[in-house]
C-alpha cells in the first residue's frame, strides 16, 4: 500500500469515526424531540453527550483538514462543488454548537424552547445534508477537466440523494437512541428502547430502498463487487441483530451493532469510491482519484508520520473521557 | 457586484468574526487556569469561585468561538478553491495537524474541566484547564504557521504549476512565524486581561463583591502589563522584518510614496491621497521610522514607488500598492491602542499597590471602556497584515484574483454572505446578552446556584 492509499484509508477512518460518534449526537438531538417529555428529560439527554459532542465534531474537522492536506484537489472541488448545501450544514452546526451551551443559561421557557428547536434542527440537517452529499458523489457529480464542479439543483436533489440523506438520518436517530437506552435509566430508558425496536425496521426499510437504487445508479455492485456485496450482507445483519438485542434487552449489543451498522455503512460508500474520491458523470477521465489530486510524497510523508504519531494519544485521551463519564445519567445528579 | 469582492466580504467578515472571539478564548482559559492553580496551590476557596465564574464567560465565549472557527475550516475550499489546489500541499498539512493536535485537545478537555469538578481529583481538574489554554496556544501556533507562510513562502518548490512543501521544518522556523506567534499570543493575552480587568473595575464601581473583583483586577492587570510590553516588543519585530520580507506592506502602512530618505521620519497623521500617489498634509516624527525599520536612527526606507517599478521588473506588469488608507490607519489605530494600553496597565497597578484604586471612579470607568481597545487592535492588525499584502494572497507566488472559486456563483456567494451574516448577528446579541446576565449576577450567586426548586437539577453550570 503506498500513501495515496493509506490517506484515503486515514480518511475513510476519520469519517467512519466521526459517523460512528457524532451519530450518536445527532440522534440524541433528534431524540429531544421525539422522545423527550419535559424540559427535564431534555435536559437529562443532551447530558449524556455533553462532555462529548464537541470533541466528536472535532472528528469531521480533522476528515476535512486531513483531506485539504492529503487531497487538496478533492478538497478545493468538493468544498466549492458543494457550496450551497455547505452553507446549510454550517448554520445548523453553528446554531447546534451554541443551543447545547445557551439553552440552559436563561430560566424561561421560551429561551429554553427557542434554543431545543435549534439543537433539533441542528441535529437532523446535518445528517441529512451529509447522506446527500455522499450518495451524490457516490453517483457521480458533473466535474470538468479543469477538476471543476457545476452543478444544478437536481444533481443535488433526486431520488437517489434524497434517499441516501434520509437512511443517513435515520440510522443516525437509531444510534442516538440506543446510545441513550445505555446511558439513561428507568422510564426514558424504557421508552428509548421502546422507540429504538420501531426505528430499527425503518432503517432497515431505507437501506433496502437505498440499497436497491444504489444498483440502478451507481457502480457499487460491480466496480468492487467481491467486498462491496458482504460489506451490505453485513450492514443488514448488523440492523437485525441491533433489533434482536433490542428485543432482548442487551442495550450495550445493541449500541454495538447500530454503530456497526454505521461503521459499515461509511466504509461501503468509501470502498465502492476507491481509488476514485470525486466521480466526474462527464467522463471517466475527469474523475478525481487518489492519484491525480493528491499532495506530492513528501507533504503525504510528513503527515503521515505525524497523524501516526498523534492519533494514539488523541484516542487514549478521548477513551478516558469516556471512562471518566461512563456512568448513567438521572435526574438526581447534579453534577452529571 | 463581482464574485472577487463577494468572496473576499465573505472571508474577511467571517475571519474578523471569529477573532474576535479568538483571543479572548486563549487569553481568558490562561487567566481562569491561573485562578484556579492560585485555588490548587494555597486552598483558598475564594479562587475557586473566580475560576468558576470567569470561567462561565469563557464557555460562552468559546462556544462561538468553535462555530465560527467551523465555518473558516471549510471556507478555504468553498471560496478559494484555486488557492486551495496551488498550495493545499503545504498550506493543508498544518490544518490538518492543528485539527489533531490541538482541537481534539481542546474539546475533550474543556469537556472534562466543565462536568468533571466533583468527578476529578483537583490536581487532574487542574491539569484538564491547563491542557485546554495550552490547546488554544497549539492551535494558535498552527494557524500562524500557515499564515505565515502566506506572507513569507517557505519550505517549498513549485511543481505541476502547484507549490509543493520540500521542507516542514521550514515552515516552523519561518522567521515570520517567530515573530508574529508572539505578537498574536500577547495580544490575546491582554484581551483576556483587559476584559477581566475591565469587568473587575465594573464591579468595584458597583461596590459588588469588591474584594473578589480587585483580586482579578490585581491578577489582570499584572497580565496586562507584561502582554503590554511584550506586544510592543514584538510588533516592533515584526515591523523591521517586513522590511526584509515585505517593504511595500511597509511603505503602505507609512503612506511612504517616495524613498523616505536618510534618517526616516515616522508619519503620525497624514491627508493621504491615493490617485495621485501623494499625501497633501502630514506630521512627521524625525528618525523615528529608522528606528522602527532598523534599529538605528539612520537608514533610507523604500518608498512605495520605487517598490512598485521593483515589483514590476520582477512580477510583471500590474498594481502592486494594497490599499494605502486601510493600512496606514489600521496600523495607527493598532499601536495607539497598545500603547493606551501599557499606560493604563501600569496606572492600574499603581492604582492598587497605593491602595487608592477603589476612589478613583474616573479611572475604573475608563477600564470599562478599555475593554474594547484589545478587540479593535487586533482586528486593526489583521487588517493591516492582510489588506497590506494585496493583491497577493501569497505573496509573490498567487495573486487573490486569481485564488477565488470559478465554479461559485455570486448568487451563491450573496446567499452565504446574508446568512453568515445574520448567524452572525444573533450570535453576537445574545452573547453580549449572556454576558450582562452573568455579570450582574456576580460571583456568589454560581456557587449557592444548582439545588433550586425547579424541575431542573442540572443547572446552567454544570452543562454545556
Ligand atoms: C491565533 C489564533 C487563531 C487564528 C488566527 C484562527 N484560529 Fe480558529 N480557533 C482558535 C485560534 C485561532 C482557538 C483559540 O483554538 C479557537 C477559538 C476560540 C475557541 O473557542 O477555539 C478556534 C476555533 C476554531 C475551530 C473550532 C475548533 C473546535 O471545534 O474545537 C476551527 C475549525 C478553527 N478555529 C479553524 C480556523 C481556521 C481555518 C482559521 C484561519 C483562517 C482560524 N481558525 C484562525
Ligand atoms: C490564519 C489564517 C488567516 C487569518 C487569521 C486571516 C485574517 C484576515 C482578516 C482579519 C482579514 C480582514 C480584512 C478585511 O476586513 O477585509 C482578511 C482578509 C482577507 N484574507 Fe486573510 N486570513 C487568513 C488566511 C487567509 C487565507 C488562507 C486566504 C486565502 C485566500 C486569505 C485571503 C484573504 C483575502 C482575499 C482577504 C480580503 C482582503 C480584502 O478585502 O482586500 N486569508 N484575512
Ligand atoms: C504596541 C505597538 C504595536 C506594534 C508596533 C505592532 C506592530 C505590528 C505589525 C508591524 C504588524 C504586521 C505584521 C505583518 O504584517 O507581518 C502587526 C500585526 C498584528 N497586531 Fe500589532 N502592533 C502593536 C500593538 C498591537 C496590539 C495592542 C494588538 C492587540 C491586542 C495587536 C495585534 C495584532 C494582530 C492580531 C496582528 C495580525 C497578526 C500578525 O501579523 O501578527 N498589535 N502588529
Amino acid at each position: 500500500m503506498g500513501l495515496n492509499e493509506l490517506w484515503f484509508l486515514l480518511i475513510a477512518v476519520l469519517f467512519i469515526g466521526f459517523f460512528f460518534l457524532e451519530g450518536f449526537d445527532f440522534g440524541v438531538g433528534m431524540s429531544t424531540r421525539f422522545l423527550a417529555k419535559n424540559d427535564l428529560e431534555r435536559r437529562i439527554m443532551i447530558n449524556t453527550i455533553g462532555p462529548f459532542w464537541d470533541a466528536n465534531e472535532v472528528w469531521l474537522l480533522t476528515g476535512g483538514g486531513a483531506i485539504f492536506a492529503a487531497f487538496p484537489h478533492w478538497y478545493a472541488t468538493m468544498f466549492s462543488g458543494y457550496y450551497v448545501p455547505f452553507v446549510f450544514v454550517l448554520l445548523a452546526l453553528i446554531g447546534r454548537g451554541v443551543a447545547f451551551e445557551f439553552r440552559g443559561k436563561v430560566h424561561s421557557e421560551k429561551w429554553t424552547k427557542t434554543w431545543d428547536y435549534v439543537v433539533f434542527f441542528g441535529s437532523i440537517l446535518p445528517p441529512f445534508l451529509f447522506g446527500v452529499l455522499f450518495t451524490s458523489i457516490l453517483r457521480g457529480m458533473p466535474i470538468d477537466a479543469d477538476m471543476n464542479m457545476y452543478a444544478g439543483f437536481s444533481d443535488f436533489v433526486n431520488i437517489y440523494s434524497v434517499t441516501g440523506g434520509v437512511t443517513v438520518t435515520i440510522l443516525c436517530f437509531l444510534h442516538g437512541l440506543s446510545f441513550l437506552t445505555l446511558k439513561t435509566v428507568g422510564d426514558l430508558q424504557n421508552r428509548a428502547r421502546s422507540l429504538a425496536k420501531r426505528v430499527v425496521w425503518l432503517a432497515v426499510a431505507a437501506l433496502a430502498l437505498f440499497v436497491g437504487l444504489s444498483y440502478v445508479y451507481t457502480d457499487v455492485f460491480t466496480v468492487r463487487a467481491a467486498v462491496t456485496i458482504p460489506m451490505i450482507v453485513a450492514i443488514v445483519l448488523a440492523y437485525v441483530l441491533a433489533a434482536v438485542f433490542l428485543m432482548i434487552k442487551r442495550d450495550g449489543l445493541a449500541f454495538v451493532s447500530s454503530g456497526a451498522g454505521i461503521v459499515l455503512t461509511v466504509a461501503l460508500i468509501f470502498a465502492s469510491l476507491f481509488p476514485r474520491v470525486m466521480i466526474s458523470s462527464l467522463s471517466a477521465a475527469y474523475d478525481l482519484t487518489v492519484y491525480n489530486a493528491a499532495s506530492g510524497p513528501y507533504s503525504l510523508k510528513v503527515m503521515t508520520i505525524v497523524a501516526v504519531s498523534l492519533l494514539p494519544f488523541v484516542i487514549g485521551y478521548q477513551v478516558w473521557s469516556y471512562y471518566v463519564f461512563r456512568k448513567r445519567v438521572d435526574g438526581k445528579d447534579l453534577t452529571y | 457586484m463581482d464574485e472577487l469582492f463577494l468572496a473576499r466580504l465573505q472571508f474577511g467578515s467571517t475571519t474578523i468574526f471569529h477573532f474576535l472571539f479568538v483571543p479572548l478564548s486563549i487569553g481568558l482559559v490562561f487567566l481562569v487556569a491561573l485562578f484556579e492553580t492560585h485555588y490548587v496551590l494555597k486552598g483558598d476557596e475564594r479562587y475557586k469561585k473566580l475560576a468558576k465564574f470567569w470561567g462561565h464567560l469563557f464557555l460562552i465565549n468559546f462556544a462561538v468561538g468553535v462555530v465560527t472557527g467551523i465555518i473558516q475550516e471549510f471556507q478555504f475550499g468553498m471560496n478559494w478553491s484555486e488557492y486551495s489546489r496551488f498550495v493545499g500541499d503545504v498550506f493543508g498539512a498544518p490544518l490538518a495537524i492543528e485539527a489533531l493536535l490541538a482541537f481534539f485537545m481542546e474539546s475533550t478537555f474543556i469537556g472534562l474541566w466543565i462536568f468533571g469538578w466533583d468527578r476529578l481529583s483537583k490536581k487532574v481538574h487542574l491539569a484538564c484547564i491547563w491542557l485546554v489554554s495550552l490547546g488554544t496556544m497549539m492551535s494558535a501556533l498552527w494557524i500562524l504557521a500557515a499564515n505565515s507562510f502566506m506572507q513569507e513562502p517557505v519550505g517549498f518548490a513549485i511543481k505541476n504549476g502547484r507549490a509543493e512543501m520540500n521542507d516542514f521544518f521550514a515552515l516552523l522556523t519561518n522567521p515570520q512565524l517567530a515573530v508574529e506567534f508572539p505578537h498574536v499570543i500577547f495580544g490575546a493575552l491582554a484581551t483576556g486581561a483587559f476584559f477581566i480587568g475591565g469587568i473587575s473595575a465594573y464591579k468595584i464601581i458597583k461596590g459588588h463583591e469588591v474584594d473578589l473583583f480587585k483580586r482579578s483586577f490585581n491578577l489582570a492587570m499584572t497580565v496586562a502589563l507584561i502582554s503590554g510590553l511584550a506586544i510592543a516588543f514584538s510588533g516592533h519585530a515584526q515591523a523591521k522584518h517586513l522590511m526584509e520580507s515585505q517593504p511595500m506592506k511597509m511603505a503602505a502602512s507609512e503612506a511612504l510614496w517616495e524613498d523616505s530618505g536618510d534618517p526616516a521620519s515616522w508619519t503620525a497623521f497624514a491627508f493621504i491621497d491615493s490617485k495621485n500617489q501623494e499625501n497633501s498634509f502630514e506630521i512627521n516624527i524625525p528618525f523615528a521610522l529608522s528606528y522602527l525599520a532598523y534599529e538605528k536612527f539612520q537608514g533610507d526606507v523604500p518608498g512605495m514607488k520605487t517598490l512598485q517599478a521593483e515589483y514590476e521588473a520582477k512580477y510583471g506588469e500590474g498594481n502592486y500598492i494594497p490599499p494605502v488608507k486601510t493600512t496606514f490607519w489600521s496600523f495607527r489605530i493598532m499601536v495607539g491602542a497598545g500603547m493606551v494600553m501599557i499606560l493604563a496597565s501600569v496606572l492600574g497597578l499603581y492604582f492598587s499597590y497605593r491602595e487608592t484604586l477603589t476612589q478613583k471612579k474616573w479611572f475604573l470607568r475608563g477600564m470599562v471602556a478599555l475593554i474594547s481597545f484589545p478587540f479593535i487592535a487586533n482586528s486593526a492588525g489583521w487588517i493591516m497584515t492582510e489588506i497590506g499584502r494585496q493583491p497577493w494572497t501569497v505573496f509573490g507566488l498567487m495573486t487573490t484574483s486569481a485564488s477565488v472559486s470559478p465554479n461559485v456563483s455570486a448568487q451563491s456567494l450573496l446567499l452565504s454572505l446574508i446568512a453568515f451574516s445574520l448567524a452572525y448577528t444573533i450570535l453576537a446579541i445574545v452573547l453580549v446578552y449572556l454576558f450582562v446576565r452573568e455579570i450582574k449576577k456576580g460571583v456568589e450567586h454560581h456557587e449557592a446556584a444548582p439545588v433550586k426548586e425547579t424541575i431542573d437539577p442540572f443547572d446552567q453550570e454544570v452543562y454545556l
